[in-house]
């Protein structure tokens, strides 16, 4: 199990290496001068715009850009964004944030989405399953900025239940409205995914012989049909927290939440290379990490699959 | 269909109350297409102790009133009339609460899949702990391993510990048994518990389940769709068909003297019942080679296939680019004469089906030489190559997966013909009606598809098919066992028809000695990897020289049942 962790710690390297080299080349071959485009209007002196490219190295060739961006990475240096903050502070600032979020969409949608996919898929045709399976699909089908100005609306501004924007002080409550719109379309994917697994699984043959053992229907609903259930859907769920840690830019811009999809998003738009980078470089390892943890519970769950071999 | 009367006898043990009686019981299924009553008027009683069999073919509602016993139905099927009592308690209605306290503790089960009836993600002690603590035994470490050795599991300790993943079939039978009896029910439903495993182990889970019963003093409710196995093992068969009980009565004078045609047939057609088969086998044996004399005479040594030290290795991948080689085909010779039946008998893992797919230039051979007609096969061109297969075709397993279910039957039938370019669209459709008259089906088959047919009409396709290309030899791999017996006997009946008509050679490979007495010539008996023993049928049966192929012989259900001649 050890080898294994490594194996795939290893494996970090050449992702990492391949990742921030193809965002470095993207960012590098975007057309427009990121140092324009910091004084607006205005015409600097040409000596000052030398020295803000030189600064940067701006100056330099693709090559020596990326090999001083490895550099500086690995002196965990990360240097500042074009308007003087350094890169490092900018992380730690909105990291968190995201992950507050993103943990609260996960927990939403694994509990209710499971929760409501058992009911669902052990009555299967039933009033429960019917309106679960509509709702679920209205769900799928509406686009999350519709949703998110809904709810913004109906809970944030008529209703008064929370606070309808974020804001600079973010914690879990006021997370809260931006998580459940985050939540709403994997859950309706989880729920039914969870459906169809414990339908399929309840008339499996171990189903029907945990039953003639004797065993009242709960324990053959948790301990045989529901632990089975469960192995598509931490696979989808695991897949989906690398997502949910990419920050989800529109519905971080509709409740104005200071994460990870905003920082992103300004600063795809400003051009800033080293921003852009430093972000992605994170969300390598915040994605491997997840894909580790996903595969380690996979084995736990299903105790056929075995890595070491 | 007029129902006889059926004889229930309470035998011997009068002022017994019996321990399960199941009267006028009718069961409903409710389908898309309406209602389906699987199981009408079924009677059944047993006795406290006793072993009583239901015997009938898939379908006849055999597992369905097993099912109804325990409280298992489907969700789609209920009890629509009649009773179970179970020691006077009328449970064919009774409450979900009632039925968990009866199950396990009262009515056990033993499943008839090993490999689908332990859930794959909990260790077998857990299984065997969570039964014993749900019917309120003690359940530490040494009960569950108790419970384990008594059903045959050597190690207990060690193997409670694993996953069923990591347990053979005939372990993964032992622990069902085990946890099916390891409350002591009263009544034990054993559903074609050994039709998963190689005959062999069958007989060795069959012994061991008749002496666990027998020392707890359990009732056992033996379903199975073979009746010499039933005869064998129960003291009262009950015989079902289409959803109704056709005959019941003591096991063998049920077998000596039928009275429904339906059990009549069955005991004709039982392959396991082998003391009376033989005769018809050799029957047909000497009207088949009167017909081909001259024939014969003439190539008396004509070998159409020589099999010369065969050996076929895999290479097994052991982690970090390791590989140890298995040999699953180690040193195999023999010769197969034209016109004959050689059959390759062993149980799974013996390297049979890997001899059948190098024979058939599926797999291509590690070492040794295929010689048919005398050419090595090993050499061909692909051009020659395709001549090859038009002589040689095969017949498989698995008359549902064998066919191509998009295509209908005369596209199935034809489509060999017209991939070896042989005649024109009018002489193959002539072709196509020929082959169905000789295989016994009507024409009008040609416009349907695979989904509308038997499973006994669907192998005669695959049969008709084979045909299509006049070829030398046909492979048979396990072409009857997926068969009812019935269907099956026609099956056989059908090929021995059309190797005397048609001077075929096959090539036969089979896990199934009865079915092996019934047609073949030669046998070879292959055991892990290796040609274990080869001679006549006759030879083979008589006077077998190896322990192993004594096993195997021994292990035929009902093989020590003798019948008296006037029934053979």
């Amino acid at each position: 199990m050890v080898r294994f962790i490594l194996r795939r710690l290893l494996q970090v390297i050449p992702v990492f290496i391949g990742t921030t080299l193809l965002v470095y080349y993207m960012v590098f071959a975007l057309p427009g001068d990121p140092i324009a485009a910091l004084f607006g209007d205005r015409q600097p002196p040409q000596a000052v715009i030398d020295t803000l490219r030189a600064q940067y190295h701006l100056d330099e060739p693709f090559w020596v850009q990326y090999g001083l961006f490895l550099q500086n990475l690995f002196t965990f240096n990360l240097g500042n964004d074009f308007t003087g903050q350094p890169i490092a502070a900018t992380l730690a600032r909105v990291f968190p944030v995201t992950a507050m979020l993103a943990i609260e969409a996960l927990a939403i949608q694994a509990i209710f989405g499971v929760a409501f996919g058992v009911f669902a898929g052990l009555r299967r045709g039933g009033w429960f399953d019917s309106t679960v399976l509509v709702a679920s699909l209205v769900v799928i089908a509406v686009p999350t900025f519709v949703l998110g100005f809904v709810f913004q609306l109906v809970f944030g501004v008529q209703l008064g239940w929370a606070k309808p924007t974020v804001g600079a002080n973010a914690d879990w409550g006021s997370l809260l409205l931006p998580a459940v719109v985050l939540g709403l379309v994997s859950f309706a994917y989880v729920l039914r995914l969870t459906r169809a697994s414990v339908s399929e699984n309840m008339n499996a043959d171990y189903v029907r012989t945990a039953t003639a053992k004797g065993l009242s229907r709960p324990r053959v609903v948790v301990a045989h049909i529901l632990r089975n259930s469960l192995i598509p859907v931490v696979t989808y769920l695991g897949a989906n927290l690398g997502g949910l840690m990419g920050g989800a830019i529109v519905t971080e811009g509709i409740f104005n939440v200071p994460g990870v999809g905003n920082k992103l998003y300004q600063a795809v738009l400003r051009t800033e290379g080293p921003t852009i980078v430093s972000i992605v470089s994170v969300l390598v390892l915040v994605f491997v990490v997840a894909n580790l943890l996903v595969d380690l519970l996979y084995a736990w769950l299903d105790p056929r699959i075995r890595y070491d071999q | 269909m007029t129902t006889p009367e059926i004889n229930i006898e309470e035998t011997g043990a009068t002022g017994v109350r019996p321990l399960l009686e199941i009267r006028d019981l009718a069961i409903t299924f409710k389908t898309g297409g309406g209602d389906v009553q699987a199981v009408r008027n079924a009677h059944l009683t047993i006795m406290p102790g006793e072993t009583v069999a239901i015997v009938g073919e898939s379908g006849s509602g055999k597992s369905t009133t097993a099912l109804a016993a325990i409280g298992l139905l489907p969700t789609n099927g209920a009890v629509s009339g009649g009773q179970i009592l179970l020691d006077g308690e009328d449970i064919a209605h009774a409450s979900e609460k009632r039925m968990i306290e009866l199950r396990g503790n009262t009515i056990g089960m033993v499943p008839q899949d090993p490999m689908s009836n332990l859930n794959p993600v909990w260790k077998i002690g857990y299984q065997v702990k969570e039964t014993l603590r749900a019917n309120g035994q003690p359940s530490g470490p040494e009960d569950i391993a108790k419970v384990l050795s008594e059903a045959g599991l050597p190690d207990a300790h060690r193997r409670a510990s694993q996953y069923p993943h990591e347990f053979s079939g005939g372990m993964r039978q032992r622990a069902l048994i085990a946890i099916g009896l390891s409350c002591k029910p009263r009544l034990l439903i054993a559903d074609e518990p050994t039709s998963a495993l190689d005959v062999t182990v069958q007989r060795q889970i069959l012994d061991h389940l008749d002496t666990m019963t027998t020392e707890l003093g359990t009732a056992v409710l033996l379903i199975t769709h073979d009746l010499g196995l039933a005869a064998e093992r129960a003291d009262k068969v009950v015989v079902m068909y289409r959803g109704q009980v056709v005959e019941a009565g003591p096991s063998l004078e049920l077998l000596r003297n039928p009275r429904h045609p339906y059990t009549k047939r069955l005991v004709e057609s039982a392959p396991s019942l082998a003391s009376r088969r033989i005769q018809v086998a050799k029957e047909q044996g000497i009207e088949a080679s009167d017909l081909l004399a001259p024939a014969a005479e003439a190539a008396a040594a004509d070998n159409i296939l020589q099999i010369q030290d065969l050996r076929k290795v895999y290479k097994l991948r052991s982690g970090l680019g390791k590989a140890t080689d298995f040999a699953a085909v180690d040193g195999v010779s023999f010769d197969v004469k034209r016109g004959t039946t050689t059959a390759i008998v062993g149980e799974s893992g013996s390297g049979k089906s890997t001899v059948a797919k190098m024979v058939l230039q599926l797999e291509k051979p590690t070492e040794g030489r295929i010689l048919f007609d005398g050419v090595d096969t090993s050499v061909l061109k692909p051009r020659e190559l395709f001549k090859f297969r038009r002589r040689v075709q095969p017949i498989f397993q698995d008359p549902y997966g064998s066919l191509d279910p998009m295509y209908n039957i005369f596209r199935t039938i034809e489509e060999p013909l017209r991939v070896h370019k042989i005649g024109d669209a009018a002489s193959r459709e002539k072709k196509v009606r020929e082959l169905l008259d000789q295989v016994a089906l009507p024409q009008s088959t040609m416009q349907r598809y695979p989904n509308e047919l038997s499973g006994g009409q669907r192998q005669r396709i695959a049969i008709a098919r084979a045909l299509a290309l006049d070829p030398e030899v046909i492979i048979c791999d396990e072409a009857v066992s997926a068969l009812d017996v019935l269907v099956q006997a026609q099956v056989l009946n059908l090929l021995a028809d059309l190797q005397a008509n048609l001077g075929l050679t096959y090539l036969f490979i089979t896990h199934d000695l009865a079915v092996v007495r019934q047609i073949a010539d030669h046998v070879c008996v292959m055991e892990k990897g290796k040609l274990v023993e080869t001679g006549s049928t006759d030879d083979v049966f008589e006077s077998p020289q190896r322990d192993y192929t004594k096993a195997l012989l021994n292990a035929i259900p009902g093989a020590k049942l003798m019948l008296p001649p006037e029934v053979a």
